[in-house]
């Protein structure tokens, strides 16, 4: 069936995705390379020429560069540790028969589905806010003074409802994976006499292997780039409590007008999420062979 | 004996797992309350009983200012969806039935390109769309969400074109079926459920894009993310108003995603979880 003419056909019809995609991945790219290079502001057309390593000198010896590096990475892990675990736990309760097990799944999936910035806002006003948030009212309700925690723990915070949108995500694919262990397996394995400890750590986690690497992975590539529930919540600060590497990138490269050190700063992201998918791929990708 | 006591760890289960339910629904249960209440009431801090009004909903949605962004998601989202449909399905079906040596290595590489970070390339796509007047307009944010979600789109159509059993296709042969009516009669409609599912996913992916939608615009082609991004400060009596603004951004895919989650696993994570 597979004639040379339907090989030319098929080349011809996925000519238009690899064009775009080709394109898409190469041209920014290389602008961005080329910028770091140059003397660029956007408010000052009479600086210009080769920079030589000095956009990356101003860019890395930025006081915010090494906080906005730590709190990426923070954001990432933090966040990470969350959805997993939480995420493992609460598909381990989902997969017990209920009643109204459709609906409690609509009701916790439906997080997902937020935007970004709803939820920044939403968590900032109405949770978080330490006057009239529910999480105040909660304090005073325990005798407690309200915790201003955006003011005073803000990448915890921001890592919380990170965490909230993406715990929806973690759960109902660890869900759907567990689903597919079969029946006989477990029973086979309560017969044995395993309690529910080793038929978990035995049995269903080494089962989950797959799905939890795939949360991992797409997770990471989501979480490198958080960027509206920053500045929604906290605007990066106080100080540069919480500002991260995209934050950073766009208050140098388009709002402090300085190109060279934004692209700069763009190559530094690249290279981070190089790190980190190399590291993740050392670390889980070996569940993917299968 | 057993059936009893299984009916009764049933029982604790569903209290259990409905409280962890509610509590991860809380925020969004809270801002539907919030925004039937008036911005008196939503002031005075923590209350679960609104007075069931709509006037935030009327406020918000009398302004002008609203309506606009409301629209700019609709476009942007759903436009974008159907370019990439356009530019993926002959791709995703070329792969699927005509699969070659390469073709894993080419799916591999178009995903590979969602590792490339935004923030990365921001700086001159910034400048791409300053120069070119696409800064600021649907179009450019069509494009731009088209690009980033392409990828997705054709691995998920991939993983549903490549279920469609070759077979059937011998035998529609057999039974003297031309081409053309085979692609008519046999694939597309067993295409078509996955083409759907790619559909819903993407406008929710698309809708709800907040890191190039926030960034490349800023007033006249501005969708929902950018406009509650607005509300980032406090701003008078806003709770009531603020809430009636999320709940209308967030509904109707709220709807979709509720139709699709199950399409939603397989998609998101490109067939590798089913």
């Amino acid at each position: 069936m597979a004639t040379k003419q339907s090989h030319r056909l098929a080349r011809w019809m996925m000519a238009p995705s690899v064009f775009v995609l080709l394109i898409w991945m190469i041209v920014p790219l290389a602008l961005t390379i080329w910028f770091a290079f140059q003397r660029y502001r956007l408010t000052n057309p009479n600086i210009k020429g080769f920079a030589g390593f000095a956009n990356f000198e101003f860019f890395v010896t930025d006081p915010a560069f090494w906080p906005a590096i730590i709190n990426t990475l923070l954001i990432v892990v933090g966040v990470l540790v969350i959805t997993v675990g939480l995420g493992i736990l609460l598909a381990l309760m989902l997969d017990q028969p209920i009643w109204g097990q459709g609906i409690v799944r609509i009701l916790m999936i439906s997080p997902f589905f937020v935007m970004p910035p709803v939820a920044a806002v939403v968590w900032k006003h109405e949770l978080m806010n330490p006057t009239w948030g529910v999480f105040a009212a909660v304090s005073r309700f325990f005798g407690q003074e309200p915790v201003n925690w955006l003011g005073n723990y803000p990448l915890l915070s921001i890592i919380v409802i990170v965490a909230w949108q993406w715990l929806p995500f973690a759960t109902l694919i660890l869900l759907t994976a567990m689903q597919s262990l079969s029946e006989e397996q477990k029973e086979a394995a309560e017969m044995d006499g395993a309690n529910v400890f080793r038929r978990f750590w035995y049995i269903i986690l080494p089962h989950l292997a797959r799905a939890i690497t795939v949360v991992i992975l797409i997770q990471t590539i989501y979480l490198l780039g958080v960027y509206a529930e920053i500045q929604i919540t906290t605007g990066g600060g106080p100080g540069f409590a919480s500002t991260n590497l995209p934050f950073l990138i766009y208050n140098t490269g388009v709002l402090g007008g300085n190109i060279g050190a934004g692209a700069a700063g763009g190559l530094v992201a690249v290279v981070l999420a190089n790190i980190v998918a190399i590291f993740l791929m050392r670390a889980v990708g070996r569940n993917l062979d299968a | 004996m057993a059936r009893a006591v299984s009916t009764r760890r049933k029982l604790t289960m569903t209290i259990l797992v409905w409280l962890v339910a509610l509590i991860v629904f809380f925020p969004i249960l809270y801002t539907i309350i919030t925004s039937l209440k008036t911005e008196g009431e939503a002031a005075a801090g923590f209350s679960m009983i609104p007075s069931f009004t709509f006037e935030s909903y009327a406020a918000v949605l009398d302004q002008q200012d609203y309506l606009r962004p409301f629209f700019n998601s609709v476009v942007i989202s759903i436009g974008s969806t159907i370019v990439a449909l356009l530019i993926a399905v002959p791709a995703a079906w070329a792969m699927a039935f005509t699969p070659t040596p390469k073709t894993r290595d080419v799916l591999m590489w178009m995903l590979s390109t969602k590792m490339m970070p935004a923030a990365g390339v921001l700086v001159p796509m910034y400048l791409i769309f300053l120069n070119t007047g696409l800064l600021d307009t649907l179009l450019g944010l069509s494009i731009i969400l088209t690009l980033v979600n392409l990828p997705i789109v054709v691995w998920m159509l991939y993983t549903y074109f490549k279920e469609i059993p070759v077979d059937i296709l011998e035998a529609a042969r057999m039974d003297g079926a031309t081409l053309g009516k085979e692609l008519v009669y046999v694939l597309l409609p067993m295409a078509v459920p996955g083409i759907a599912s790619t559909l819903l996913l993407n406008v929710i992916l698309a809708w709800n894009e907040a890191f190039w939608t926030l960034r490349l615009s800023t007033d006249d082609a501005a969708p929902l993310t950018a406009f509650i991004a607005s509300f980032s400060s406090p701003q008078g009596q806003f709770l009531a108003k603020l809430s009636a603004a999320s709940v209308l951004a967030i509904l109707p895919i709220l709807l979709l995603g509720w139709f699709s989650q199950k399409q939603l696993v397989r998609g998101l994570t490109f067939g590798a979880v089913k």
